[in-house]
């Protein structure tokens, strides 16, 4: 791992760039994209057989749309001119956003093998950019759950410690991110999908405001809830990747109208200094572990050192946010996941026995296509719409979002963003809540909120927590359409966290590879 | 097929008083799908007029046809409705291999014209007041072909084929409230409505209203209850009635069914009908169960259509004349007798003798030959008369002949049932079968002396004056020349000969 | 409110069109019943004056202008289809209707 290029950066140093600075090299010639490329598929090809962060890996692809880049460079002029800055930087994609080219399979056994004969959006975007997509991220099926243990494919495991979760449903995303499988990444966030993983794996993850990045082509779970949104190592990396693929999209009818402002501007001009930070009274202390209340509380004394107001503040209807919001998504998700029936594409499967019918393929198809956590959703959220019970259930559920609404309107005239922990635990033992649906479910208490309000959400890593040495995420939440006001505190918060770390968190985490395989072994 | 008993229509009447209830379809002529850029064309290749978002594939979301939102506005206008000043879609969800996402988005409890009312005119001329409920934006389904079996109809067969070109062809739904008070009419008024419904959307001029495409579709909703009860009896619907005279015969024949049934002691069973053409009859389709639990719920993926009222006056602005309106216009410009004028639009050739006239022919010319020639052709192969293939250029043509004296009315009848056999042009049918008008008047000179030496008596009547007793003369003499001499001609050259001025 | 039943689940499965085992109906029953009661605070915490939000983010009139766009080949539109013939897709007798 010490070999160097011709340039005298080695691979080893090269994968633990940030993409800016590896952006910043590849302009300035340092680096090839080629040679950043390779480097990442080489590290994936090291150590993806322990973290399963990846469903499918294309390096073709990928080292094309690199040489793409590398001959505009050489070649100079106007085109090398207009190249975007994040042209030949790598990313991976989560594998619920659908891609020309690569297998789409959403974490299910009903799409295996299935390839879109379309690109998303984002996915377009990318291309666009020229950013070499390295391949498709491991996610819980249809991206319900919140420890990626629910992917028919197996489960990604935490690089900080493989027996534990990476969190979900993005824990794929979040992993290869943090395993330096890649620079960035791509997730989708309808209960906290992007952050929860990124809290779990000291890793940087935004929920955009809904509508912000279009959703065209990322299969949807629930649709006023989901959001694409970036997986990086910094927040300016984050802020980026959002300006890649954010932006308006005539595609999706929720997309909001507005050009996009500028993020990147807003995280390398950070600034607290005389901004209200509230803390969310109803988002931390009891049923929050103490190692990650105790780095919430780090991170508010830097923010108040560094000249910001900290001022608490009351969302007394978050309480039912978890509630509603296991309502709404399962209520859509059962919409939204009829489709998957075999006639049109995916798999199909004919019942064992009975009559040959097209209700009972539908239903032989469901059955063997579906996981257990995906048919638990469809089947409540059947029964949440149902005749009889849609007033109790979807109705009440559609108001208590006014209520959160309000709450979170109430809540920014006191401050200009808000803080929690991200999630209430550090990164879980595989298995441990597997059973245990309920228990899974309130990993994503902290998060929900801002899915049911669309407003903004960003977790960085907020250090380790003292009794498990597992990162903690810090959740910053600002008004919808103020993004940029995440990329702007998140920037500072980090630069304080890093600088008493003496560098990034990740370079805290345990080697991978070869050589940590046989320390474990060992173990 | 059926076994229902059925009473007479006249005992059924006597017996019940039968309400009504419709929900058209109409499926809109714009040139895209109405969620999909994807075309909105008939006919075309199987599964080549789809992409993604009709296929249903993952990841696809609907945007909305502000054409097709238009054209909603102005039929719900035209349907004197109420526009809804907010109004939203919604998901029905319900599996079927047609419906592509395996819910329809349509709209629920919040459809964006509501409340509105239409005169029919029957065809002796009274008015029917038929209340609109609602007219709703909503997405069609895909085509199923049903093989293997022996029928080709679902039933027995061994699976099915899947054509999603048609899946999402915006479609506007017209609900009306329940009809009473038509007593025995109502057979003859469910015809109307739907005629005026199709003549509406086609006077507007947003959908192609060719119900032999299926462009305008009907489901017929009837119940009977005893005279003088309130309460309404249990219907049935009888789904996709799709000519004018099936409309009027299912529901005639639902009204004879019902009766028997409540005749019977039983009760009505609430189901979906289906209508046959061959039989005339309907047959039982699906009781309505617990699985029509469609969970409506608000489509997540789309926004409010919020039309605001500068907008509706916008498009009624450019709504045309109504066709009650034009109906009266036209009459006058024609100067048809109010009898005429009635024949005329109950044999339903209104917009046929206008595109007639429009091609060429005098108002006169146009109405002799489609109520005299082609209605009764339609009736006899029991179509639409717009429906049986003549073209408004062809009557021109063939009545261009007749003036020219080229071909005589009787062989102008056979040219055009030449056309109606495909075999050409008027033009071409004239020369292939030797059809022309003997007008070397030689001939006929010859024959008609023949036909005056065989009937002295008739030839002295004439001279004597009575001049309408030509007429055996001409007979005669169309008979000797296998009716291909100009009966006009002949006429003249006869009085002539025998010095008479008619 | 109503608990939810095995009966009520094999029931939700057929509007959902998922063939379960018994023994599948039983535990899902169980399952659903604990995460139902755990959501039921939602019915009350609104009160009848509060409006339903069914977007975060309201926008209205988003629309399409009427352009033709891009289409699928029927090989395209078949390419992932699990069965097809004459370039349609190809299903299994439907049991329903008459």
């Amino acid at each position: 791992m010490t070999e160097q290029n011709s340039t005298g950066i080695s691979a080893e140093t090269l994968i633990r760039l940030s993409a800016a600075q590896l952006a910043e090299k590849l302009a300035a010639g340092e680096v090839t994209a080629v040679q950043a490329t390779q480097a990442y598929l080489d590290r994936i090809a090291a150590v993806d057989g322990q973290v399963n962060a990846f469903l499918h890996v294309n390096a073709e692809e990928a080292l094309a749309v690199a040489a793409e880049v590398d001959a505009i460079r050489a070649a100079g002029g106007a085109e090398a001119e207009s190249l975007h800055v994040l042209a030949g930087v790598p990313i991976a994609v989560k594998d619920l956003i659908v891609t020309i080219g690569q297998p789409t399979t959403a974490g299910s056994k009903i799409l295996e093998g299935w390839h879109s004969p379309y690109d998303a959006t984002v996915v377009e975007r990318l291309r666009a950019a020229k950013m070499p997509i390295l391949g498709k991220t491991n996610l819980d099926e249809f991206a319900m759950g919140s420890s990626t243990e629910h992917s028919a494919y197996g489960p990604t495991r935490n690089p900080w410690d493989l027996d534990r979760i990476p969190g979900g449903s993005g824990g794929g995303s979040a992993a290869a991110v943090a395993a330096f499988e890649a620079p960035l990444a791509l997730g989708t966030d309808t209960g906290g999908s992007i952050r929860q993983p990124g809290a779990v794996t000291g890793t940087v993850g935004v929920k955009p405001t809904y509508g912000s990045v279009s959703r065209y082509g990322a299969i949807a779970m629930a649709s006023s809830l989901d959001q694409i949104g970036p997986v990086t190592r910094t927040v300016l990396d984050s802020a980026l990747l959002h300006q890649v693929i954010g932006g308006h999209d005539p595609r999706d009818s929720t997309s909001l109208p507005e050009p996009l402002a500028d993020l990147v501007a807003a995280a390398k001009t950070g600034n607290v200094e005389g901004l209200r930070i509230g803390i969310i009274k109803e988002l931390h202390g009891e049923g929050y572990q103490a190692g990650v209340e105790n780095r919430f509380n780090d991170a508010l004394e830097l923010l108040k050192e560094a000249g910001a107001e900290i001022v608490e503040v009351s969302c007394p209807n978050f309480q039912y946010a978890l509630g509603a919001y296991y309502l709404i998504m399962p209520s859509e998700a059962s919409s939204n996941l009829a489709k998957f029936d075999g006639v049109r594409y995916g798999l199909r499967v004919l019942p064992e026995d009975g009559p040959m019918t097209i209700e009972r393929v539908m239903g032989a198809t469901r059955a063997a296509g579906f996981g257990d956590e995906v048919k638990r959703r469809i089947i409540l959220g059947t029964y949440a719409l149902s005749a009889g019970y849609y007033d109790a259930y979807y109705g009440s559920a559609q108001k208590v979002r006014t209520l959160v609404q309000r709450d979170f309107d109430a809540a920014f005239e006191q401050a200009d963003v808000l803080i929690s922990p991200t999630a209430p635990t550090t990164a879980f033992p595989l298995g441990e809540k597997l059973d245990d649906p309920l228990a899974m479910y309130l990993n994503d208490v902290a998060t929900i909120p801002a899915n049911l309000a669309g407003v903004p959400g960003l977790s960085l890593p907020g250090g380790l927590a003292d009794e498990d040495g597992l990162p903690v995420g810090i959740q910053l939440l600002a008004p919808a359409r103020e993004d940029a006001r995440l990329y702007r505190v998140g920037a500072v918060l980090e630069s304080l966290l890093e600088a008493k770390w003496g560098g990034p968190l990740l370079a805290q985490a345990p080697a991978l590879g070869a050589e940590s395989l046989e320390t474990q072994e060992a173990k | 097929m059926s076994t229902d008993e059925i009473l007479s229509f006249e005992e059924a009447m006597e017996k019940y008083d039968p309400v009504l209830g419709f929900e058209v379809h109409v499926e809109l002529n714009t040139k895209t799908k109405m969620f999909s850029s994807a075309p909105n064309v008939f006919g075309d290749e199987p599964n080549t007029n789809v992409n993604e978002v009709d296929l249903g594939m993952p990841g696809v979301l609907p945007v909305v046809n502000k054409t097709a939102v238009e054209s909603s506005i102005k039929i719900g206008l035209a349907l004197n409705c109420k526009i809804a000043e907010s109004c939203r879609f919604a998901r029905k969800n319900y599996f079927y291999p047609d419906t592509p996402k395996n819910f329809q988005t349509s709209q629920y409890d919040e459809p964006i014209a509501y409340d509105g009312y239409l005169d029919i005119e029957l065809e002796d001329g009274t008015v029917f007041r038929v209340e609109i409920e609602r007219a709703h934006m909503e997405e069609d389904a895909g085509k199923l072909t049903h093989m293997g079996g022996a029928t080709g109809r679902i039933q027995g067969a061994d699976f099915s084929l899947v054509d999603y070109n048609r899946a999402g062809v915006p479609l506007v739904e017209i609900v009306t409230k329940p009809i009473e008070g038509a007593g025995s009419r109502a057979p003859e008024l469910a015809k109307a409505y739907v005629a005026a419904i199709r003549e509406i959307v086609k006077n507007l001029g947003v959908s192609d209203a060719k119900m032999e495409r299926g462009n305008v579709r009907c489901d017929a909703n009837v119940s009977l209850r005893p005279h003088g009860r309130e309460r309404f009896g249990i219907r049935s619907e009888t789904k996709n009635v799709n000519s004018l005279r099936a409309v009027e015969h299912a529901v005639r024949y639902e009204i004879q069914r019902h009766a028997a049934v409540l005749d019977s002691g039983n009760p009505v069973v609430q189901e979906t009908r289906h209508w046959h053409e061959d039989t005339r009859t309907t047959t039982s389709g699906r009781p309505k169960s617990d699985a029509d639990d469609y969970r409506y719920f608000p489509e997540p993926d789309l926004v409010p259509v919020v039309a605001s009222r500068e907008w509706v006056e916008e498009l009624r602005a450019t709504l045309p004349e109504p066709p009650a309106e034009r109906r009266k216009r036209l009459k006058a410009d024609w100067g048809y007798s109010d009898l005429e004028f009635r024949d005329v639009v109950n044999a339903g050739v209104l917009d046929e003798i206008e595109e007639t006239i429009a091609a060429g022919a005098s108002a006169s010319v146009a109405r002799k030959w489609w109520m005299g020639e082609i209605v009764g052709r339609a009736k006899a192969a029991d179509v639409d008369p717009g429906q049986l293939g003549v073209e408004a250029a062809t009557v021109v043509e063939l009545s261009r002949m007749v003036e020219a004296g080229k071909i005589n009315n009787k062989m102008a009848s056979q040219v055009l049932d030449g056309v109606l056999a495909g075999e050409g042009t008027p033009e071409e049918i004239v020369e292939a079968r030797g059809l022309a008008v003997v007008s070397d008047d030689g001939p006929l000179l010859e024959a008609i002396d023949a036909a005056l030496a065989a009937q002295p008596g008739v030839a002295d009547k004439i001279r004597a004056g009575k001049v309408q007793a030509v007429g055996a003369i001409v007979g005669g003499v169309m008979k000797a020349t296998r009716g291909q001499a100009d009966a006009g001609r002949v006429k003249e050259l006869i009085l002539e000969k025998l010095g008479v001025t008619a | 409110m109503a608990a939810i039943n095995r009966d009520d689940v094999a029931h939700l499965a057929r509007l959902a069109h998922i063939e379960m085992s018994a023994e599948e109906l039983d535990r899902m029953a169980g399952e659903l019943a604990v995460i139902v009661d755990s959501v039921k605070s939602v019915s009350e915490a609104a009160g009848d004056d509060v409006p339903a939000t069914s977007h975060p983010i309201p926008l209205t009139n988003v629309f399409r202008d009427d352009v033709v766009g891009h289409t699928f080949t029927a090989e395209q539109a078949l390419s992932g289809a699990p069965d097809s013939d004459d370039n349609r897709f190809k299903v299994p007798a439907i049991l329903d209707e008459a």
